[in-house]
């Protein structure tokens, strides 16, 4: 028998049957049964960019680390300022191997005292992806030192509300939610439930992130649902949403052979972390930072209807200059979009180069991302 | 005019040597929101079961294959400009292409509305 006739077990997330009830379309994904869809992804896909759509992304990993020093212990494996962050506050950061390849994205937060979690002030709560959430475990435990202490809460549930009435409607069970801006999180009570809100997500559009225990996930979605502004959206519409903001997938647009600077994610690694170093592959990373990487993610917007996927070859006349790593047709710019690595010497906005589709060449134009502007909500930004 | 389904799910409604073909309201459904839609040129010559269509939906993209053998007389020049025709009425104006048939004799094993029911219900 080889390895992949061995039939994968695939686990059901606590929202199951309420997905099923709403009539979504279960498939599998990250090892668990998920939504692809419930009325259809191009009208689930508006009506977030619209008002306000309902999320389940329990199969995310959200972990703790808890214990003195556990800033700079992170500041070992992740790029990002993290001594630098406040109570309460959020970051995106890249979890690096030990070569310097991107194991991972998520988020992380410094959390203050009085968090669900039972953590202590200032310890840590992250969140990574479901695909690569055991291996990012056992990777924590390998590179951490041992006095700090990892939990996964695999008994909490996750929801994103996403769209521009999502404060409205999450704002109506919990008032405060409207005071947090943008990568900004707290301690709320949604519906008698405990929750730890973030105002965050993956869509490009003003939002929040909900964590709650996983019994109660039933009771807090259908408060979220019973809202005028919220409707159930599936997995379909969150690929086209993320990719319209211009925000990579793991395992598609970034993964462990791929370093921040190719990745485009200069935001990922302040000054402070450039000019200090101290992370993997910190030597590379900077150097490709300051002269450039031999390839880069760049964002593409191909010509005529049909998509280019995954996979497909760029090319530039006969030359192979790199590859799609994600493509779709945009629901709200009605043309196809993708994005993909290409040699830096053709990544230059407005760079004409070629895809090829089924055997068909399509022009593909080199494009600012993101490709919808992105609407988050920064309190007191001037 | 007597109309035959494939367990690919599509449908060609044939009347004398000529046959027009689409997909069916199960595939539609199973595809998503349709984007593209290329269907094949008059004068190309297509084979049972090989690809004769493509169809991309928001998802994903699926080769449609030729129910029967034959020479293309027309694509549905109308699914160029409205892709999203193959959702709303894939079994009237959302068809693929009209074609004539090289052998009628390939239309037997095929099946029929009751057996395609059937089928459908059985997935």
């Amino acid at each position: 028998m080889r390895e992949e006739d061995v039939p994968e077990i695939i686990e059901t997330l606590p929202l199951d049957s309420w997905h099923r009830a709403k009539g979504g379309r279960m498939v599998a994904f990250a090892g668990y049964h998920m939504p692809i869809q419930y009325e259809g992804i191009i009208a689930e896909h508006q009506w977030t960019r619209t008002s306000a759509g309902l999320f389940d992304v329990s199969h995310m990993g959200q972990l703790t680390l808890a214990g003195a020093n556990a800033d700079a212990a992170l500041e070992t494996i992740l790029p990002g300022d993290i001594r630098g962050l406040s109570e309460g506050k959020m970051r995106y950061s890249l979890l690096l191997g030990e070569e310097g390849g991107i194991l991972d994205d998520l988020m992380v937060t410094r959390l203050p005292g009085g968090n669900p979690f039972g953590e202590a002030a200032s310890d840590f709560y992250i969140v990574v992806n479901g695909a690569t959430k055991w291996d990012d475990i056992a990777y924590l435990h390998e590179q951490l030192p041992e006095p700090l202490v990892l939990n996964h809460h695999g008994d909490q549930a996750l929801l994103a509300l996403q769209g521009p009435k999502a404060v409205d409607a999450l704002a109506r069970l919990a008032p405060g939610v409207a005071d947090l801006s943008f990568m900004e999180a707290g301690a709320f009570t949604i519906a008698g439930v405990s929750a730890w809100v973030s105002r965050s997500g993956y869509t490009g559009e003003d939002g929040y992130e909900i964590s709650i225990p996983q019994g109660a996930a039933e009771a807090v979605a259908d408060a979220l649902l019973a809202q005028p502004e919220v409707k159930p959206i599936g997995l379909g519409a969150r690929d086209s949403l993320r990719l319209e903001a211009g925000l990579p997938l793991y395992g598609h647009d970034l993964d462990e052979k791929i370093d921040p600077a190719s990745a485009a994610l200069g935001f990922a690694v302040p000054k402070r972390r450039r000019a200090e170093g101290g992370f993997p592959g910190a030597e590379r990373t900077i150097g490709y930072f300051k002269e450039g990487a031999p390839s880069k993610r760049v964002g593409l917007m191909i010509e005529g209807r049909q998509p280019a996927r995954e996979g497909a070859t760029i090319y530039d006349g006969h030359e192979a200059v790199g590859t799609i790593t994600s493509g779709g047709f945009s629901p709200t710019l009605q043309v196809p979009i993708a994005m993909g690595y290409v040699s830096t010497d053709r990544s230059a906005l407005s760079t004409t180069l070629e895809v090829d589709v089924r055997g068909k060449r399509l022009t593909a134009t080199v494009a600012p991302m993101p490709f919808v502007p992105q609407r988050y909500v920064r309190k007191g930004a001037k | 005019m007597t109309t035959y389904f494939t367990r690919e799910h599509e449908w060609i409604a044939v009347e004398g040597d000529v046959a027009k073909v689409g997909i069916t309201d199960y595939a539609q459904a199973q595809l998503g929101d349709i984007v593209f839609v290329e269907v094949p040129a008059a004068g190309t010559t297509v084979a049972k079961g090989k690809e004769a269509a493509v169809v991309e939906s928001v998802k994903a993209a699926s080769d449609i294959y030729a129910p029967v053998s034959g020479e293309i007389v027309e694509g549905n020049a109308a699914l160029e400009g409205d892709p999203a025709l193959a959702n709303t009425a894939p079994e009237t104006e959302g068809w693929f292409f009209k074609l004539t048939l090289s052998d009628p004799g390939e239309l037997e094993g095929l099946m029929d509305e009751t057996a395609y029911k059937a089928f459908v219900d059985g997935l």
